[in-house]
């Protein structure tokens, strides 16, 4: 600190003589640390994600090390659920995983795109625009247990007559082949498109805004209706985002636990029929998880693993899409 | 920390006119050479102006005589650079002391959220003031010629002033914590041409004080200011991949303008490019 | 007016003008009205979900509340009347032990990203780790902190607890509040951050005392949005902070919330029990909405 002193008091400074009033012109090495023990501390902070992610994966790998070797892939192939027996198979519950997220998505996508345009294009005044907006999006923060709460109680009583009837006039397909009396798979992929709605929905109205508006008048100026633009010019480039909002939702709807549990009837027995009760992995991990022990929570993080892993590629598809698409078209 | 100086006195006996030196500097952007081969003396007490067409590296120059280009990613730079007789990119060298010696006033005024009096007293606490800060702060404000207009709203936001005042008011912050030598990159470039002619009027005054490097678009402005010019230029690269900027001439401004000795330089300043 | 002649009588017209009056019988103008009324009716049903659920939870869970369902436990199986006083308290305290991990992770982490990362292997790791954690299924974290908290009795030999449910709805929380982190102090400008280092400040003051605050309502946005969503998760805590009839009984035994309440009696065949449910889905709505509309009103006072 004094030798800064020195050097000062040699340099020509006619403006202020009173250079020591500036006692911090040398850093002193507290603040230096300080600085240092800053970034330090972040970057420990920020790694902390990776140790979560690589937990996760340990606990669940470790604690599924068992069922692995014992069933192998086996357990993705077959349907037996036997906690007495100790014979374990998921297929039931990985079908329901990915038949209730599949045709959710097939239901909510193009209500989402559409709310989305609906809320983006100047079709109705300002203020609604904004109200319908914020309405899809305090949806959005119901929670999941909220929901199926309602399903139990109010959904699926009031649905039960428009299912029945599905079953006595198409019944002949296998998917409407077992009557609706209560609690099923069907219920469940509806309660889920309640809850990938919000997500599609903004995730487009933030595509479809990003859109540059030099565009849409280019498409006015050459003659288009309304309509014609938002389909030809508008939808093609707000592509990209849309596509990973739509992946981002499938994602969340394999992984949604709450709702799906309450109303899906957690039933292991595998049925093709979508007014029969199922399984999905999540609802079965909520089900079974806190009473389980031994080689059913082998058996359980066992098919945790499936999950993860098929969200982790559902995730990381998103992700590359995004990236793939904007390049196209920025 | 008195050892790992060397004794001040000595470096300034030997080049007691100039004020910062650089010696070969070259800079790079992430593997592309940007600068090259940079040889310059900035006398004290002197306005330099660096003038040049765009991409000429003058800015590059300037940012790194305060170690600003350390906050851009890949930017890397050859040579040395000699300020109070030692090299700025030493490795012992702390950056952040750096700057508190040379101070920085950057293109687009950028005041702090916070009032007009905080934005000069928070570079003064920061660097361990121990004097009167109203009275800091009065002076400071006074020397960038803005305190008849801000006296009576110095707890108002620094927002609230014109472009013009802004510029001002990071100028007053600048030299509120005293440093030897102030950057300037291209300081008027967004302000009308009054609130440009208090700047440069400014100027004039605060040479007595300092040591100024400016970075100016406008070549009348560096006549008018400067008694140093600096033209860079861009020449292509000997392997022709792409281009390099350089320091064509350094000399005073008055030879740069009417008898400059480069014939790139006469083609620059009589219009015929750039 | 009708006639369609072409601006050069001479020349024949390549293509077939008609007249500029609207006529709505016209192909392209039936397909316009035509989506327009879809689009409509899509936003409708999007929305109604939402009118349906607000007004069902509001109705009747809303008619049940009194001070005694504040304050009260909630009633042995078969019995009337009682509370949800415990789950309240319970919601708080695990949401607030989340909030106490994850924010200062997460801020510490978004600052990383934002002023120290440069375009290294680290910061794309941290980045992709943030969107990939984000994307783990809540229940995953449930399952995560029972492998290394419950089962493992890592707390003072206690299985369930409190503090593992915390813990687990922090998991959850984390990449929102890194990523809000982030992409607040991306928004402020560089000329800011130029202008402290120019007077000599260091990233430490920097970023303290200037960047941080002037990020401060974007993140605080953010972060009140991630609290709501970990108060009214469920997954997480069914077997990791479990539930009690009981008043909590500090942080290291386990605790009721309103959401696994409201999931354990949703199933019971008892009615005094499934009203209890209606009224903590009530009480849940309500406090997260409130949450949302401020995190909005935040945002907004933050434009102006």
């Amino acid at each position: 600190m004094h030798g800064s002193l020195v050097v000062w008091d040699v340099l020509p400074m006619p403006l202020f003589e009173s250079n020591d009033l500036f006692s911090l012109r040398r850093r002193p090495p507290q603040e230096k640390l300080v600085d240092q023990g800053f970034r330090q501390l972040s970057i420990v902070l920020a790694s902390i994600v990776g140790l979560v992610l690589l937990g996760i994966l340990l606990t669940v790998l470790s604690g599924a090390h068992q069922a692995i070797t014992t069933f192998g892939l086996r357990f993705i192939t077959t349907s037996d659920w036997d906690p007495v027996g100790n014979n374990y198979g998921a297929f039931t519950a990985i079908y329901g995983t990915l038949v209730t997220s599949i045709l959710a998505l097939v239901i909510a996508v193009p209500l989402g795109v559409g709310t989305a345009i609906f809320i983006t294009e100047n079709l109705i005044p300002l203020w609604l625009r904004q109200a319908l907006g914020l309405m899809v999006e305090l949806l959005a923060a119901i929670p999941s247990v909220v929901l199926g709460l309602w399903a139990i109680f109010v959904m699926e009583p009031f649905l039960r007559p428009l299912l029945e009837a599905l079953h006595v006039y198409l019944g002949w397909i296998p998917l409407f082949s077992t009557t609706a009396q209560g609690p099923g798979v069907a219920p469940a992929i509806l309660i889920l498109v309640v809850m990938i709605l919000p997500i599609i929905t903004a995730i487009s109205r933030d595509s479809l805004q990003q859109v540059p508006p030099e565009l849409r008048q280019a498409a006015y100026g050459v003659g288009t209706t309304r309509w014609g633009a938002i389909l030809r010019v508008i939808l093609p480039a707000a592509v990209s985002g849309i596509t990973g909002g739509v992946m981002l939702a499938l994602g969340r709807a394999m992984g949604e636990t709450m709702a799906v549990t309450m109303i899906i009837g957690n039933s292991n027995n595998f049925s093709w029929s979508l007014l029969a009760p199922g399984n999905t992995i999540s609802s079965m991990l909520a089900n079974q998880f806190g009473e389980a022990d031994g080689f059913q929570v082998s058996a359980l993080m066992y098919a945790a693993l499936v999950l993860m892993v098929l969200t982790l590629v559902v995730n990381i598809l998103a992700q590359w899409v995004v990236r793939r698409l904007s390049l196209k078209y920025s | 920390m008195t050892t790992s100086m060397p004794s001040p006195s000595q470096i300034h006996a030997a080049s007691p006119e100039f004020c910062m030196e650089l010696e070969n500097v070259g800079i790079s952007y992430g593997g592309s050479e940007a600068v090259r081969g940079v040889y310059m003396q900035i006398p004290r007490g002197k306005v330099t102006a660096f003038i040049g067409p765009s991409g000429c590296g003058k800015s590059t120059v300037l940012r790194a005589l305060n170690r600003m280009n350390d906050l851009i990613e890949g930017c890397t730079l050859k040579g040395r650079v000699i300020f109070d007789g030692q090299d700025l990119y030493a490795p012992q060298v702390d950056p952040v002391e750096v700057r508190r010696r040379i101070g920085m006033v950057f293109q687009k005024p950028n005041p702090f959220p916070k009032s007009i009096y905080e934005n000069i007293a928070f570079g003064a606490r920061i660097n361990g003031y121990r004097g009167d800060m109203d009275e800091l702060v009065e002076r400071s404000l006074r020397k960038a010629a803005i305190w008849d207009e801000t006296k009576d709203k110095l707890k108002e936001s620094g927002y609230a002033l014109s472009g013009g005042q802004q510029q001002r008011l990071c100028i007053a912050r600048a030299i509120a914590i005293e440093p030897e030598v102030i950057l300037m990159d291209e300081p008027c470039s967004a302000l009308d041409p009054i609130s440009t002619l208090k700047i440069e009027e400014m100027m004039h005054e605060l040479k007595k004080s300092y040591t100024i490097v400016i970075v100016t678009h406008n070549m009348q402005q560096a006549v008018r200011v400067s008694d140093m010019t600096g033209f860079f230029n861009v020449t292509p690269k000997a392997d022709g991949d792409g281009k390099v900027g350089c320091l064509e001439e350094f000399a005073a401004t008055e030879t740069i303008f009417n008898a400059p000795t480069q014939q790139a330089t006469q083609d620059y300043v009589s219009g015929r490019f750039g | 007016m009708t006639s369609t002649t072409s601006p050069l009588p001479t020349q024949k017209p390549s293509f077939s003008r008609s007249s500029l009056r609207l006529n709505s019988s016209l192909g392209r103008n039936r397909w316009n009205q035509f989506f327009t009324v879809v689009a409509a009716v899509f936003a409708v049903l999007a929305v109604l979900p939402l009118v349906l659920v607000l007004g069902y939870v509001l109705v009747k869970g809303g008619t049940l509340l009194s001070i005694r369902l504040l304050t009260e436990l909630p009633p042995p199986p078969g019995l009337e009347g009682g509370g949800i006083g415990n789950a309240i308290i319970g919601t708080i305290v695990v949401t607030l032990v989340a909030s106490l991990i994850a924010i200062p992770v997460g801020v510490g982490g978004g600052i990383y990203l934002a002023e120290y990362s440069r375009s290294g292997w680290f910061a794309q790791f941290v980045r992709f780790g943030t969107n990939v954690l984000s994307g783990v299924p809540s229940i995953i974290c449930g399952v995560f902190i029972y492998g290394l908290i419950v089962s493992t009795r890592l707390f003072f030999g206690q299985s369930y607890s409190a503090m593992a449910g915390g813990v687990a709805l922090s998991v959850l929380m984390l990449p929102t509040v890194i990523k809000t982190t982030d992409e607040a102090l991306k928004l402020v400008p560089q000329e800011l951050r130029w202008g402290a280092i120019g007077i000599g400040a260091s990233r430490f003051v920097t970023i303290t005392r200037i960047t941080l605050p002037a990020a401060f309502t974007p993140i605080a946005t953010g972060v009140v949005l991630g609290i709501a969503r970990a108060a009214g998760e469920t997954a997480p805590l069914i077997f990791t902070a479990l539930f009690s009839p009981f008043w909590a009984e500090g942080l290291f035994n386990p605790i009721a919330t309103m959401s696994v309440l409201i999931f354990n009696f949703a199933i019971m065949p008892y009615e005094a029990q499934i009203a209890l449910a209606w009224a903590a889905s009530f009480v849940l709505v309500v406090m997260i909405l409130a949450a949302n509309l401020f995190a909005r009103w935040l945002g907004r006072f933050a434009r102006a």
